[in-house]
């Protein structure tokens, strides 16, 4: 045991171990606060969620940060709602059950280029004579533009930037440029006005209680700190929840795989005889079998759940080269004479497995146990790049199964799969440059080499 | 062997050398049956479990007995010839055409007896005919869809591989020459980049090469429309090779480098190595005979079990690369429930690896003369 800590003291003297291990820290505190801030239903809930919890995001819109390395600002989403108070709601009463309702929003525009959508949503109170709004919109060179007129319904939606008369009216320009265009600009190559906007909601209710609300929602170019995918999903939700996935997978793969492998190994040479020839029966015949393909028959034909997918590769993953390379020291160890004066004062076989054959290998177990931990994480990768990832849980692979579904690749949407890709590395490097570390404090005869 | 020398001391040279001989003949042989009918059951089980999986344990008969009933009922409703019957006619009809399709099929026979059928046909390599794919010739002939697509997976596999194995075994071996050099350390460092594997690089590589420089295709074996004339045709397929075989290549290479270096380092510390040197032989000589010689069958167990690797390619590098090979055409097999690709697949794989293993432990007999073919065996 001694000798055992102060191998790993020596971990000190090795800056890939030390390296690995910082981020093996930083890694299990991102998942604290992913399990922490984001439950597992909440989670669930965003990641399955469609244009009703996301509809405020643009489609594949890159993280807002890269404004900060570009000399060209593009704009951010913005969200504006009167019912959070975020813009200044005046109520007339006039003659009467009649009243008017204005909703004024004002925000700087200071981007040089074009948002991708814009869109109000209504939430209205009315019992039976549909209130009617018209939408103004105040330049920062103080010209007024007809948006558009039009009764509402309790629940309203409109998208501007798909209203054919309004892009007519803007002279043919696409509404979500023409409202923002410099008018002084080539129409062929429209730049945005910079200043500050305003937009005018006037309503017209024509009961007491009747109330409008609305939320105005551009859609920028960029969004959040991890951008956007195509369902608009914000990534941040499965970047963050990604990494509890992958660790847990990988560390209970490698952790299950390990150490059955050895207790396996172990009974089977200690009892021998039929024992140990049926281990090597089942070795050979599990390489026979093809484990990629039977993990993705068990994805496609069972069950897709991550914890099933878990179980075959723990199974599948048993009786490997492993269980020959750990025989073959516990056939060694077996001979020792430590092993045959244990025999001698009459110690039980549990006793002579686990207090002393099986220590004697953990030397060579633990760098083991750690370096398989990044082919498990690739392993849950893959499958989700197969398609075959677990159907309701926000993973990494399935969001670089996602941007390659969608051609982000092609589209030049590069951070779509560079985020979850750069995380995997990490992840994997990480557990490697640990793993390979210990193997040579473990197993002095490779440090000189 | 100890009989041999025994008898050439003891002074009976001829007869009982004779003898000897027979003995180790028969020794031989019976180890050689034995070798063969265990690795013959291993095959079999195997087969067999595949079998079973790949049917879901007899699931995938009741999804095409759905599927026939379904297929049949939709066309006798949508057929005008059929409209005078009465509803109990069109039953029965559909029944006894429900009934025809599963003879056909065989899906009139339980699982449990068709299983065995099935692995009867996989082992007599009568791969039969896929249920739902074809190949681009339009054959439903498993063995023709499979040798359609082997050239493919054989080119981009068999030369990632080889070049892959042989630089990276005389890489390893010059750098066991000059261990602890800066090149040595450098290896050393790059050795965790081989925990990600080949599609990983791959996504990389196309966004640099493809997507960012354009300079190379994202995917495919070759430019559509392909080339008329060969030259142009084997340039574009060159081309298109180049994204996934440096994927296959980067994804493995350091490691390798370092496994063989270490192994060739253990050899190299041998005190019959540095005997060789203190009798003053030069370096070539020592690696070639008292390096090289030794670890020969370590080598030709890799290069073989690489050889067969080739078999299965790589189901995900291909998908990403859209290389239309085999290992993608297992991918959409098991995504079309076509279980006889899949088995044929398998049992081609099964056969390889045991053929190959039963190979190796003749060739180790042959250039390790410190093997005993028939000894008591022990270690692994």
């Amino acid at each position: 045991m001694k000798s055992f800590l102060n191998s790993l003291k020596e971990i000190g003297r090795y800056p890939s171990a030390i390296a690995g291990l910082v981020i093996i820290g930083i890694l299990v505190l991102i998942s604290i606060y992913a399990l922490v801030t984001i439950p597992y239903d909440e989670a669930v809930r965003l990641w399955r969620g469609g244009e009703d919890i996301w509809y405020a995001n643009p489609k594949v819109a890159p993280p807002a940060w890269f404004n900060f390395f570009s000399r060209k600002k593009q704009p951010v989403t913005l969200t504006l709602s009167s019912e959070r108070g975020e813009a200044e709601k005046t109520s007339n009463i006039g003659s009467g059950e009649t009243h008017d309702i204005t909703i004024l929003y004002t925000f700087d525009y200071e981007y040089d280029d074009f948002p991708t959508e814009i869109t109000f949503f209504f939430n209205n109170k009315f019992n039976a004579k549909q209130p009617f709004v018209a939408i103004r919109w105040i330049t920062p060179d103080g010209r007024e533009l007809r948006v558009a007129d039009f009764g509402l319904n309790a629940r309203q939606t409109y998208r501007a930037s798909q209203d054919e008369k309004l892009k007519r009216r803007l002279g043919g320009l696409a509404p979500e440029v023409g409202l923002f265009a410099d008018p002084n600009s080539d129409p062929a190559k429209p730049v945005p006005l910079k200043g500050t906007y305003q937009i005018r909601i006037e309503g017209v209710v024509f009961e007491p209680q009747a109330d409008i609300n609305a939320e105005f929602v551009m859609q920028g170019k960029l969004a959040g700190w991890a951008g956007t995918d195509h369902q608009r999903r914000d990534l941040m939700i499965p970047l963050l929840w990604g990494t509890p996935v992958a660790l847990a997978f990988g560390l209970v793969a490698s952790l299950g795989t390990g150490l059955l492998t050895m207790f396996i190994a172990a009974f089977g040479v200690w009892y021998a005889g039929w024992v140990d020839e049926l281990i090597q029966r089942i070795t050979e015949i599990n390489l026979v079998l093809p484990f990629l393909s039977i993990l993705i028959m068990v994805g496609t034909f069972y069950s897709r759940s991550i914890w099933t997918i878990l179980g075959v590769t723990i199974l599948l993953s048993i009786f490997t080269g492993g269980i020959k390379s750990y025989r073959a020291i516990f056939m060694q160890i077996k001979e020792t004479t430590y092993i045959e004066a244990a025999r001698a004062y009459g110690a039980s076989d549990m006793r002579i497995i686990f207090l002393y054959l099986i220590p004697r290998i953990i030397p060579v177990l633990i760098p083991g146990l750690i370096s398989g931990i990044p082919s498990f994480v690739f392993l849950e990768a893959s499958l989700a790049v197969l398609g075959l990832g677990d159907p309701v849980l926000p993973t990494w692979g399935k969001i670089i199964n996602n941007a390659f579904a969608n051609g982000a690749l092609y589209n030049g949407q590069y951070y779509w799969v560079l985020e979850p890709a750069a995380l995997l590395m990490i992840t994997g490097f990480a557990f490697a440059m640990l793993g390979f570390s210990l193997d040579r404090i473990f197993n002095p005869r490779l440090r000189g080499l | 062997m100890s009989a041999e020398t025994q008898a050439l001391s003891s002074g009976q040279p001829l007869k009982v050398k004779r003898k000897a001989f027979s003995n180790t003949l028969t020794r031989v042989a019976k180890y050689t049956a034995l070798r063969l009918v265990t690795l013959f059951v291993t095959v079999v089980i195997g087969i067999y479990l595949t079998i079973l999986i790949a049917n879901m344990g007899g699931y995938v008969d009741e999804i095409l007995r759905g599927e026939i009933r379904e297929r049949i009922a939709v066309g006798v409703s949508n057929n005008p010839a059929f409209r005078d019957y009465t509803p109990e006619e069109r039953s029965k009809y559909i029944d006894e055409r429900v009934a025809l399709e599963e003879e056909r099929l065989g899906l009139n026979r339980p699982f449990a007896v068709r299983s065995f059928a099935f692995l009867r046909n996989a082992l007599t390599l009568n791969l039969g005919r896929a249920i739902n794919m074809t190949s681009d010739s339009g054959s439903k002939q498993v063995t023709l869809i499979i040798l359609e697509r082997l050239p493919s997976t054989l080119l981009l596999f068999g030369i990632a591989n080889l070049a892959l194995f042989f630089s990276s075994v005389f890489i390893a071996l010059s750098l066991s020459r000059h261990y602890g050099s800066f090149w040595d350390k450098v290896i050393l460092v790059l050795t965790p980049t081989s925990a990600a594997p080949p599609w990983f690089y791959g996504i990389f590589l196309i966004l640099i090469f493809a997507a960012l420089l354009k300079i190379l295709p994202f995917g495919g074996m070759v430019d559509a429309p392909p080339p008329d004339n060969w030259f142009d045709y084997a340039l574009s397929v060159a081309r298109h090779m180049i994204l996934p075989s440096l994927a296959l290549i980067l994804a493995s290479i350091f490691l390798s480098i370092y496994n063989w270096r270490t192994f060739f380092l253990i050899y190299s510390s041998e005190d019959y190595v540095e005997m060789a040197k203190a009798k003053g032989l030069n370096a070539r000589d020592i690696e070639r005979r008292y390096i090289l010689r030794p670890t020969l069958p370590t080598i030709i167990t890799s290069f073989a079990l690489l050889l067969i690797g080739l078999w299965t390619g790589a189901i995900i590098t291909e998908t990403v690369f859209n290389w239309p090979g085999l290992g993608r055409t297992l991918f959409r097999a098991i995504g079309l429930y076509d279980t006889p690709v899949i088995v044929g697949l398998t049992i081609i794989y099964a056969y390889l690896l045991a053929i190959t293993v039963f190979l190796l432990d003749i060739i180790y007999a042959l250039v390790d003369p410190r093997v005993k073919v028939g000894g008591s065996g022990g270690g692994a």
